[in-house]
Protein backbone atom coordinates (compact mmCIF):
# COMPACT_ATOMS: atom_id res chain seq x y z
CA UNK A 1 0.00 0.00 0.00
CA UNK A 2 1.09 3.52 -0.89
CA UNK A 3 1.24 6.32 2.49
CA UNK A 4 -0.28 9.51 1.82
CA UNK A 5 0.90 12.34 3.76
CA UNK A 6 -2.05 14.34 5.10
CA UNK A 7 -1.48 17.95 5.76
CA UNK A 8 -2.64 19.47 9.37
CA UNK A 9 -5.62 21.37 7.86
CA UNK A 10 -7.02 18.17 6.40
CA UNK A 11 -6.06 15.95 9.97
CA UNK A 12 -9.07 16.86 11.19
CA UNK A 13 -10.69 14.51 8.86
CA UNK A 14 -8.66 11.99 9.12
CA UNK A 15 -9.42 11.64 12.83
CA UNK A 16 -5.83 13.67 13.51
CA UNK A 17 -3.39 11.16 11.55
CA UNK A 18 -0.64 12.39 9.62
CA UNK A 19 -0.29 9.43 7.40
CA UNK A 20 -2.83 7.13 5.71
CA UNK A 21 -1.99 3.52 3.87
CA UNK A 22 -4.21 3.03 1.44
CA UNK A 23 -4.09 0.87 -2.22
CA UNK A 24 -4.58 2.07 -5.87
CA UNK A 25 -3.44 2.50 -8.59
CA UNK A 26 -2.72 6.14 -9.32
CA UNK A 27 -3.11 9.26 -7.87
CA UNK A 28 -7.01 9.71 -8.37
CA UNK A 29 -7.41 6.10 -6.90
CA UNK A 30 -5.87 6.90 -4.01
CA UNK A 31 -7.74 10.41 -2.82
CA UNK A 32 -10.86 7.81 -3.42
CA UNK A 33 -9.37 5.43 -0.92
CA UNK A 34 -8.93 8.12 1.52
CA UNK A 35 -12.12 9.58 0.89
CA UNK A 36 -13.96 5.99 1.51
CA UNK A 37 -12.29 5.75 4.59
CA UNK A 38 -12.61 9.30 5.56
CA UNK A 39 -14.84 10.81 4.04
CA UNK A 40 -14.24 14.39 3.15
CA UNK A 41 -11.04 14.37 2.13
CA UNK A 42 -12.03 14.03 -1.61
CA UNK A 43 -14.15 17.53 -1.55
CA UNK A 44 -11.52 19.73 0.44
CA UNK A 45 -8.64 18.14 -2.87
CA UNK A 46 -10.40 18.19 -5.97
CA UNK A 47 -12.91 20.62 -7.93
CA UNK A 48 -16.39 19.91 -9.05
CA UNK A 49 -15.09 18.59 -12.27
CA UNK A 50 -12.84 16.45 -10.20
CA UNK A 51 -9.76 18.26 -11.02
CA UNK A 52 -7.25 19.03 -8.52
CA UNK A 53 -7.69 22.53 -6.71
CA UNK A 54 -5.48 24.52 -7.76
CA UNK A 55 -4.45 26.20 -4.17
CA UNK A 56 -4.08 22.39 -3.64
CA UNK A 57 -0.65 20.27 -4.98
CA UNK A 58 0.12 16.54 -5.30
CA UNK A 59 3.72 14.89 -4.80
CA UNK A 60 4.32 11.45 -5.34
CA UNK A 61 7.69 10.85 -4.08
CA UNK A 62 9.62 13.77 -4.46
CA UNK A 63 7.84 15.12 -7.51
CA UNK A 64 4.99 16.96 -8.11
CA UNK A 65 2.17 15.05 -10.28
CA UNK A 66 1.61 18.28 -12.45
CA UNK A 67 5.14 16.98 -14.31
CA UNK A 68 3.74 13.92 -14.13
CA UNK A 69 0.57 12.40 -15.29
CA UNK A 70 -1.08 14.59 -12.97
CA UNK A 71 -3.99 12.40 -10.63
CA UNK A 72 -3.70 9.86 -13.62
CA UNK A 73 0.01 9.20 -12.23
CA UNK A 74 0.36 5.90 -11.30
CA UNK A 75 1.56 4.95 -7.78
CA UNK A 76 3.50 1.08 -6.48
CA UNK A 77 3.41 -0.15 -3.21
CA UNK A 78 6.33 1.63 -1.49
CA UNK A 79 5.30 5.12 -2.71
CA UNK A 80 5.11 8.02 -0.89
CA UNK A 81 1.98 10.52 -1.90
CA UNK A 82 2.21 13.84 -0.14
CA UNK A 83 -0.69 16.66 -0.50
CA UNK A 84 0.67 20.32 0.22
CA UNK A 85 -1.84 22.73 0.26
CA UNK A 86 -1.05 26.78 0.05
CA UNK A 87 -0.89 28.10 3.94
CA UNK A 88 -0.85 31.79 4.33
CA UNK A 89 0.63 32.27 8.05
CA UNK A 90 2.61 33.86 9.13
CA UNK A 91 1.76 33.47 12.76
CA UNK A 92 -1.44 36.19 12.67
CA UNK A 93 -4.04 36.76 15.54
CA UNK A 94 -6.11 37.90 12.87
CA UNK A 95 -6.26 37.44 9.39
CA UNK A 96 -9.54 35.77 9.16
CA UNK A 97 -11.81 38.36 11.44
CA UNK A 98 -10.16 41.57 9.79
CA UNK A 99 -13.47 41.37 7.59
CA UNK A 100 -15.59 41.10 9.97
CA UNK B 1 76.74 27.31 6.93
CA UNK B 2 77.44 29.90 4.35
CA UNK B 3 76.76 33.83 6.43
CA UNK B 4 75.08 35.73 3.92
CA UNK B 5 74.56 39.43 4.38
CA UNK B 6 70.68 40.82 3.68
CA UNK B 7 71.77 42.07 0.45
CA UNK B 8 73.38 38.96 -0.46
CA UNK B 9 70.52 37.39 0.31
CA UNK B 10 68.23 39.22 -1.76
CA UNK B 11 70.79 38.90 -4.57
CA UNK B 12 70.93 35.23 -4.18
CA UNK B 13 67.10 35.13 -3.71
CA UNK B 14 66.69 37.43 -7.25
CA UNK B 15 69.01 34.98 -9.18
CA UNK B 16 67.29 32.04 -8.38
CA UNK B 17 63.39 33.30 -8.94
CA UNK B 18 61.71 34.54 -12.01
CA UNK B 19 60.37 38.48 -11.81
CA UNK B 20 58.09 40.38 -13.81
CA UNK B 21 57.56 43.29 -14.71
CA UNK B 22 54.72 45.63 -13.92
CA UNK B 23 53.76 46.09 -17.99
CA UNK B 24 53.83 42.43 -18.63
CA UNK B 25 51.58 41.49 -15.82
CA UNK B 26 48.94 44.38 -16.76
CA UNK B 27 48.58 43.13 -20.14
CA UNK B 28 47.93 39.50 -18.62
CA UNK B 29 45.96 40.64 -15.93
CA UNK B 30 42.35 40.59 -17.54
CA UNK B 31 43.08 37.58 -19.12
CA UNK B 32 43.39 35.74 -15.59
CA UNK B 33 46.54 34.13 -16.58
CA UNK B 34 48.53 34.67 -13.27
CA UNK B 35 46.85 33.86 -9.55
CA UNK B 36 48.29 37.29 -7.88
CA UNK B 37 49.01 36.97 -4.54
CA UNK B 38 49.92 39.94 -2.14
CA UNK B 39 52.07 39.28 0.48
CA UNK B 40 52.14 42.72 2.33
CA UNK B 41 50.61 43.25 5.38
CA UNK B 42 47.36 43.92 6.27
CA UNK B 43 47.14 47.96 6.44
CA UNK B 44 49.21 48.00 3.60
CA UNK B 45 46.87 45.92 1.80
CA UNK B 46 43.65 47.91 2.78
CA UNK B 47 45.49 50.75 1.30
CA UNK B 48 44.94 49.79 -1.94
CA UNK B 49 46.19 46.45 -4.27
CA UNK B 50 46.13 44.91 -7.63
CA UNK B 51 42.76 44.10 -8.92
CA UNK B 52 42.07 40.38 -8.49
CA UNK B 53 44.36 40.07 -6.16
CA UNK B 54 44.37 37.46 -2.99
CA UNK B 55 45.65 38.53 0.29
CA UNK B 56 48.21 36.43 2.28
CA UNK B 57 50.47 38.27 4.29
CA UNK B 58 53.92 37.31 3.86
CA UNK B 59 54.04 35.35 7.68
CA UNK B 60 51.42 32.69 6.48
CA UNK B 61 52.27 32.89 2.68
CA UNK B 62 53.71 29.14 3.14
CA UNK B 63 51.30 28.01 5.49
CA UNK B 64 48.29 28.79 3.36
CA UNK B 65 49.40 28.96 -0.29
CA UNK B 66 48.50 25.23 -0.60
CA UNK B 67 45.05 26.34 0.26
CA UNK B 68 45.25 28.64 -3.06
CA UNK B 69 47.07 27.27 -5.06
CA UNK B 70 47.12 23.34 -4.86
CA UNK B 71 48.32 22.71 -8.01
CA UNK B 72 51.85 23.32 -7.88
CA UNK B 73 52.23 24.22 -11.38
CA UNK B 74 49.59 27.02 -10.97
CA UNK B 75 51.20 30.41 -12.69
CA UNK B 76 51.63 32.81 -9.93
CA UNK B 77 52.38 36.33 -9.20
CA UNK B 78 53.32 37.65 -5.39
CA UNK B 79 54.38 41.07 -4.97
CA UNK B 80 54.92 42.96 -2.21
CA UNK B 81 55.45 47.07 -1.43
CA UNK B 82 58.74 47.00 -3.60
CA UNK B 83 60.16 43.87 -4.78
CA UNK B 84 62.18 42.42 -1.93
CA UNK B 85 60.01 40.90 0.21
CA UNK B 86 58.12 38.94 -2.77
CA UNK B 87 61.90 37.88 -4.27
CA UNK B 88 62.63 36.09 -0.82
CA UNK B 89 59.01 34.71 -0.59
CA UNK B 90 59.33 33.41 -4.59
CA UNK B 91 62.29 31.45 -3.33
CA UNK B 92 60.73 29.80 -0.51
CA UNK B 93 57.83 28.97 -2.29
CA UNK B 94 60.06 27.65 -5.36
CA UNK B 95 61.38 25.20 -2.63
CA UNK B 96 57.86 24.17 -1.81
CA UNK B 97 57.89 22.73 -5.66
CA UNK B 98 56.18 26.02 -6.92
CA UNK B 99 57.94 25.55 -10.56
CA UNK B 100 55.81 28.96 -11.81
CA UNK B 101 56.02 31.61 -9.61
CA UNK B 102 57.10 35.52 -10.39
CA UNK B 103 57.94 38.07 -8.05
CA UNK B 104 56.80 41.54 -9.31
CA UNK B 105 59.75 44.36 -10.22
CA UNK B 106 59.10 46.83 -7.84
CA UNK B 107 56.06 45.39 -6.70
CA UNK B 108 53.02 47.71 -5.89
CA UNK B 109 54.68 50.77 -5.51
CA UNK B 110 55.64 50.05 -9.52
CA UNK B 111 52.72 49.00 -10.19
CA UNK B 112 50.74 52.15 -9.00
CA UNK B 113 53.37 54.57 -9.93
CA UNK B 114 53.05 53.06 -13.89
CA UNK B 115 49.29 54.16 -13.67
CA UNK B 116 47.91 51.04 -13.49
CA UNK B 117 44.74 50.59 -12.18
CA UNK B 118 44.14 49.11 -8.28
CA UNK B 119 41.55 48.39 -5.83
CA UNK B 120 40.62 50.01 -2.69
CA UNK B 121 39.12 46.98 -1.00
CA UNK B 122 36.46 47.61 1.70
CA UNK B 123 37.51 46.29 5.11
CA UNK B 124 36.17 45.61 8.10
CA UNK B 125 36.78 47.68 11.31
CA UNK B 126 39.18 46.45 14.01
CA UNK B 127 35.21 45.21 16.15
CA UNK B 128 33.94 44.30 12.81
CA UNK B 129 36.61 41.64 12.47
CA UNK B 130 35.88 40.35 16.12
CA UNK B 131 32.32 40.38 16.32
CA UNK B 132 32.09 38.51 13.01
CA UNK B 133 35.05 36.40 13.34
CA UNK B 134 32.89 32.85 13.40
CA UNK B 135 31.58 34.22 9.81
CA UNK B 136 34.70 34.87 8.42
CA UNK B 137 36.42 32.00 9.69
CA UNK B 138 34.26 29.81 7.00
CA UNK B 139 35.95 29.76 3.69
CA UNK B 140 32.31 30.29 2.17
CA UNK B 141 31.47 33.70 3.79
CA UNK B 142 35.16 34.91 4.47
CA UNK B 143 36.10 38.63 4.93
CA UNK B 144 34.69 39.23 1.14
CA UNK B 145 31.42 37.26 1.86
CA UNK B 146 30.56 39.60 5.37
CA UNK B 147 31.51 42.56 3.67
CA UNK B 148 29.20 41.46 0.82
CA UNK B 149 26.18 40.83 3.93
CA UNK B 150 27.13 44.32 5.08
CA UNK B 151 26.49 46.15 1.77
CA UNK B 152 23.02 43.96 1.13
CA UNK B 153 19.67 45.00 1.63
CA UNK B 154 16.91 42.62 2.75
CA UNK B 155 13.24 43.53 3.31
CA UNK B 156 10.99 41.85 5.96
CA UNK B 157 7.37 41.35 5.06
CA UNK B 158 5.82 41.14 8.69
CA UNK B 159 7.48 41.55 12.26
CA UNK B 160 5.83 39.13 13.66
CA UNK B 161 6.33 34.65 14.31
CA UNK B 162 8.81 34.38 10.81
CA UNK B 163 9.94 38.00 10.98
CA UNK B 164 10.96 38.43 14.51
CA UNK B 165 13.86 35.54 14.12
CA UNK B 166 14.84 35.98 10.62
CA UNK B 167 15.20 40.04 11.42
CA UNK B 168 17.05 38.88 14.77
CA UNK B 169 19.70 36.67 13.05
CA UNK B 170 20.13 39.09 9.96
CA UNK B 171 20.68 41.83 12.48
CA UNK B 172 23.14 39.94 14.32
CA UNK B 173 24.92 38.08 10.88
CA UNK B 174 25.57 41.73 9.89
CA UNK B 175 23.78 42.63 6.97
CA UNK B 176 23.62 46.06 6.82
CA UNK B 177 20.23 47.28 6.33
CA UNK B 178 17.31 45.45 7.19
CA UNK B 179 13.60 46.94 6.17
CA UNK B 180 10.66 45.94 8.08
CA UNK B 181 7.09 46.02 6.64
CA UNK B 182 4.00 46.51 9.27
CA UNK B 183 1.77 48.67 10.48
CA UNK B 184 0.38 46.74 13.32
CA UNK B 185 1.17 46.62 17.28
CA UNK B 186 1.98 44.61 19.56
CA UNK B 187 -0.23 42.78 21.07
CA UNK B 188 0.12 40.40 24.30
CA UNK B 189 -1.11 37.17 22.70
CA UNK B 190 1.79 38.07 19.75
CA UNK B 191 4.35 37.19 22.65
CA UNK B 192 4.56 33.58 22.74
CA UNK B 193 6.48 33.57 19.55
CA UNK B 194 7.27 37.17 18.42
CA UNK B 195 10.38 37.51 20.13
CA UNK B 196 11.09 40.98 18.58
CA UNK B 197 8.81 42.14 21.08
CA UNK B 198 8.69 42.12 25.13
CA UNK B 199 6.47 42.69 27.37
CA UNK B 200 6.71 46.28 27.58
CA UNK B 201 5.74 47.04 23.76
CA UNK B 202 2.64 45.55 24.34
CA UNK B 203 0.52 48.68 22.57
CA UNK B 204 3.73 49.81 20.46
CA UNK B 205 4.21 50.33 16.75
CA UNK B 206 5.87 47.10 15.69
CA UNK B 207 8.17 48.33 13.38
CA UNK B 208 9.79 50.57 16.80
CA UNK B 209 9.86 47.62 19.06
CA UNK B 210 11.51 45.60 16.18
CA UNK B 211 13.95 48.73 15.22
CA UNK B 212 15.02 49.09 19.03
CA UNK B 213 15.96 44.48 19.42
CA UNK B 214 18.02 45.21 16.26
CA UNK B 215 19.67 47.86 17.17
CA UNK B 216 20.59 46.06 20.59
CA UNK B 217 21.77 42.89 18.87
CA UNK B 218 23.86 45.37 16.40
CA UNK B 219 24.23 48.94 16.07
CA UNK B 220 25.98 48.36 12.77
CA UNK B 221 23.06 47.38 10.96
CA UNK B 222 19.99 50.05 9.73
CA UNK B 223 16.78 49.56 10.27
CA UNK B 224 14.23 51.05 7.97
CA UNK B 225 10.30 50.74 9.23
CA UNK B 226 7.67 50.76 7.45
CA UNK B 227 4.26 51.52 9.17
CA UNK B 228 2.24 50.78 6.51
CA UNK B 229 0.28 47.94 5.09
CA UNK B 230 2.25 47.20 1.68
CA UNK B 231 0.12 47.71 -1.10
CA UNK B 232 -0.23 47.17 -5.11
CA UNK B 233 0.69 51.23 -5.07
CA UNK B 234 3.50 51.12 -2.85
CA UNK B 235 5.01 47.47 -3.22
CA UNK B 236 7.40 48.26 -6.00
CA UNK B 237 8.33 51.50 -4.28
CA UNK B 238 9.40 49.91 -0.97
CA UNK B 239 11.15 46.90 -2.50
CA UNK B 240 12.85 48.11 -5.59
CA UNK B 241 15.88 49.39 -3.08
CA UNK B 242 16.65 45.48 -1.43
CA UNK B 243 18.45 42.94 -2.72
CA UNK B 244 16.30 40.16 -0.93
CA UNK B 245 13.19 39.93 0.54
CA UNK B 246 11.77 37.50 3.08
CA UNK B 247 7.90 37.15 3.44
CA UNK B 248 6.57 36.66 6.72
CA UNK B 249 2.90 37.73 5.64
CA UNK B 250 0.25 35.87 6.93
CA UNK B 251 -2.60 36.06 4.28
CA UNK B 252 -3.28 35.01 0.95
CA UNK B 253 -3.57 38.87 -0.59
CA UNK B 254 -0.18 40.07 0.84
CA UNK B 255 1.62 36.23 -0.54
CA UNK B 256 0.15 36.94 -4.19
CA UNK B 257 1.41 41.06 -4.12
CA UNK B 258 4.85 40.10 -2.36
CA UNK B 259 5.33 37.91 -5.29
CA UNK B 260 4.27 39.35 -8.14
CA UNK B 261 6.29 42.93 -7.08
CA UNK B 262 9.22 40.51 -6.30
CA UNK B 263 8.64 38.79 -10.02
CA UNK B 264 8.64 41.73 -11.86
CA UNK B 265 11.49 43.66 -10.46
CA UNK B 266 14.03 40.28 -10.60
CA UNK B 267 14.34 40.24 -6.45
CA UNK B 268 14.85 36.41 -5.15
CA UNK B 269 12.00 36.29 -2.65
CA UNK B 270 12.69 33.95 0.33
CA UNK B 271 9.15 32.54 1.29
CA UNK B 272 7.82 30.55 4.39
CA UNK B 273 4.66 30.02 5.82
CA UNK B 274 3.17 28.03 9.05
CA UNK B 275 0.40 26.39 10.23
CA UNK B 276 -0.14 24.63 13.87
CA UNK B 277 2.67 22.45 13.65
CA UNK B 278 3.75 22.57 10.14
CA UNK B 279 5.61 24.98 8.13
CA UNK B 280 6.82 25.31 4.42
CA UNK B 281 10.04 26.89 3.05
CA UNK B 282 11.25 27.76 -0.04
CA UNK B 283 13.03 30.30 -2.58
CA UNK B 284 11.07 32.23 -5.70
CA UNK B 285 14.39 33.14 -7.69
CA UNK B 286 13.17 34.99 -11.11
CA UNK B 287 15.77 33.86 -13.87
CA UNK B 288 18.62 36.47 -14.35
CA UNK B 289 20.41 35.25 -17.21
CA UNK B 290 23.26 37.82 -17.45
CA UNK B 291 24.62 36.36 -13.68
CA UNK B 292 24.19 33.14 -15.20
CA UNK B 293 20.97 32.57 -12.79
CA UNK B 294 18.30 30.26 -14.16
CA UNK B 295 15.56 30.58 -11.38
CA UNK B 296 13.04 28.81 -10.68
CA UNK B 297 9.04 28.94 -9.71
CA UNK B 298 7.32 31.92 -8.29
CA UNK B 299 4.45 31.38 -5.63
CA UNK B 300 1.72 31.56 -9.00
CA UNK B 301 3.46 28.11 -10.03
CA UNK B 302 3.19 26.71 -7.17
CA UNK B 303 -0.45 27.59 -6.15
CA UNK B 304 -2.17 29.30 -9.05
CA UNK B 305 -5.37 30.36 -7.53
CA UNK B 306 -5.94 31.09 -3.81
CA UNK B 307 -7.98 29.32 -1.80
CA UNK B 308 -11.80 30.77 -1.55
CA UNK B 309 -11.83 32.87 1.61
CA UNK B 310 -12.76 30.85 4.88
CA UNK B 311 -11.48 27.37 3.33
CA UNK B 312 -8.24 27.63 4.73
CA UNK B 313 -8.32 28.02 8.45
CA UNK B 314 -5.67 30.78 9.93
CA UNK B 315 -3.14 30.37 12.89
CA UNK B 316 -5.43 32.97 15.01
CA UNK B 317 -7.99 29.99 14.56
CA UNK B 318 -5.96 27.17 14.94
CA UNK B 319 -3.53 27.90 16.94
CA UNK B 320 0.01 27.73 15.95
CA UNK B 321 3.27 26.22 18.29
CA UNK B 322 5.06 29.14 19.43
CA UNK B 323 8.49 27.67 18.68
CA UNK B 324 7.46 26.73 15.04
CA UNK B 325 8.08 30.27 13.41
CA UNK B 326 11.73 30.21 15.44
CA UNK B 327 12.72 27.53 13.31
CA UNK B 328 11.15 28.41 10.07
CA UNK B 329 11.86 32.44 9.89
CA UNK B 330 15.98 30.86 11.08
CA UNK B 331 15.79 29.03 7.97
CA UNK B 332 14.41 31.99 5.86
CA UNK B 333 17.11 34.00 7.48
CA UNK B 334 20.01 31.12 6.55
CA UNK B 335 18.36 31.06 2.86
CA UNK B 336 18.88 34.85 2.35
CA UNK B 337 22.20 34.95 4.33
CA UNK B 338 23.01 32.02 1.42
CA UNK B 339 21.86 34.10 -1.64
CA UNK B 340 23.74 37.12 -0.30
CA UNK B 341 26.90 35.93 -0.07
CA UNK B 342 26.74 33.60 -2.81
CA UNK B 343 27.36 29.94 -1.29
CA UNK B 344 25.46 26.70 -0.67
CA UNK B 345 22.56 25.66 -2.96
CA UNK B 346 19.38 28.07 -1.87
CA UNK B 347 16.01 26.40 -2.49
CA UNK B 348 15.10 27.24 -5.50
CA UNK B 349 12.87 24.43 -7.24
CA UNK B 350 12.58 22.94 -3.69
CA UNK B 351 9.92 23.11 -1.05
CA UNK B 352 10.84 21.88 2.58
CA UNK B 353 8.20 20.81 4.74
CA UNK B 354 8.33 20.64 8.12
CA UNK B 355 6.30 18.77 10.11
CA UNK B 356 7.17 19.15 13.81
CA UNK B 357 4.72 16.42 15.09
CA UNK B 358 7.03 13.65 13.64
CA UNK B 359 9.81 15.88 13.47
CA UNK B 360 10.28 15.32 9.55
CA UNK B 361 11.76 17.39 7.13
CA UNK B 362 11.24 16.21 3.38
CA UNK B 363 12.28 18.61 0.30
CA UNK B 364 9.97 17.96 -2.38
CA UNK B 365 11.16 19.76 -5.91
CA UNK B 366 8.72 22.04 -7.45
CA UNK B 367 8.91 23.26 -11.24
CA UNK B 368 7.90 26.15 -12.98
CA UNK B 369 4.70 26.21 -14.59
CA UNK B 370 5.14 27.53 -18.80
CA UNK B 371 1.31 28.59 -18.36
CA UNK B 372 2.20 30.77 -14.63
CA UNK B 373 0.08 34.41 -15.52
CA UNK B 374 3.62 35.88 -13.68
CA UNK B 375 6.04 33.85 -15.21
CA UNK B 376 5.18 31.58 -17.47
CA UNK B 377 5.59 31.77 -21.31
CA UNK B 378 2.83 34.20 -21.82
CA UNK B 379 2.21 36.42 -18.84
CA UNK B 380 -1.01 37.96 -18.11
CA UNK B 381 0.12 39.85 -15.07
CA UNK B 382 2.44 42.31 -16.22
CA UNK B 383 1.49 44.75 -13.08
CA UNK B 384 0.66 45.04 -9.93
CA UNK B 385 -3.27 44.11 -9.72
CA UNK B 386 -5.92 44.16 -7.03
CA UNK B 387 -5.21 41.68 -4.78
CA UNK B 388 -8.35 41.56 -2.49
CA UNK B 389 -10.14 41.16 -5.64
CA UNK B 390 -8.35 38.78 -6.57
CA UNK B 391 -8.40 36.30 -3.35
CA UNK B 392 -12.36 36.93 -3.51
CA UNK B 393 -12.66 39.61 -1.08
CA UNK B 394 -13.99 42.88 -1.56
CA UNK B 395 -12.17 44.81 -3.96
CA UNK B 396 -9.72 47.47 -2.82
CA UNK B 397 -10.87 50.32 -4.56
CA UNK B 398 -7.84 52.32 -3.77
CA UNK B 399 -9.65 55.02 -0.74
CA UNK B 400 -8.44 54.33 2.66
CA UNK B 401 -11.00 53.30 4.88
CA UNK B 402 -12.07 53.40 8.57
CA UNK B 403 -10.81 50.71 10.67
CA UNK B 404 -13.26 48.24 10.90
CA UNK B 405 -13.17 46.33 14.41
CA UNK B 406 -9.54 47.67 14.89
CA UNK B 407 -8.30 46.85 11.43
CA UNK B 408 -8.31 48.70 8.22
CA UNK B 409 -10.36 47.59 5.52
CA UNK B 410 -9.99 47.27 1.81
CA UNK B 411 -6.40 47.21 2.16
CA UNK B 412 -3.57 44.26 2.45
CA UNK B 413 -2.87 43.92 5.82
CA UNK B 414 0.84 42.69 7.00
CA UNK B 415 1.28 40.30 9.96
CA UNK B 416 3.55 37.10 10.81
Amino acid sequence: MATVYVPTPIRRLTGGQAKVDVAGANVADLIQAVDAAYPGVAERLLDDDGNLKRFINVFVNDDEIRTLDGLATPVGEKDKISIVPAMAGGSSNRTENRRE
Amino acid sequence: MSRLTRDQLIALARREINEIAPQELASQVDAGRYAIIDIRERDEFVQGHIPGAHFIPRGFLELQIEQHAPDRETPLVIYCAGGVRSALAARNLQEMGYSNVHSLISGFNGWKNAGYPFTVPAVLSEEQRIRYSRHTLLNEIGEAGQIKLLESKVLLIGAGGLGSPAAMYLAAAGVGTLGIVDFDTVDLSNLQRQLLHGNSDVGRPKVDSAIDRLHAINPDVEVIGYREPITSRNAREIIRDYDVVLNGSDNFPTRYLVNDACRLLGKPLVDASIFMFEGQVTVYQPPIPEQGIAGGPCYRCLYPDPPPPGEVPSCAEAGVLGVLPGIVGSLQAIEAIKLLAGFGEPLVGRLLMIDTLDMSFRTLNVARDPHCPVCGVTPTVTELIDYEQFCGLPASNGHVHEPVNGHVNGRVSVEA
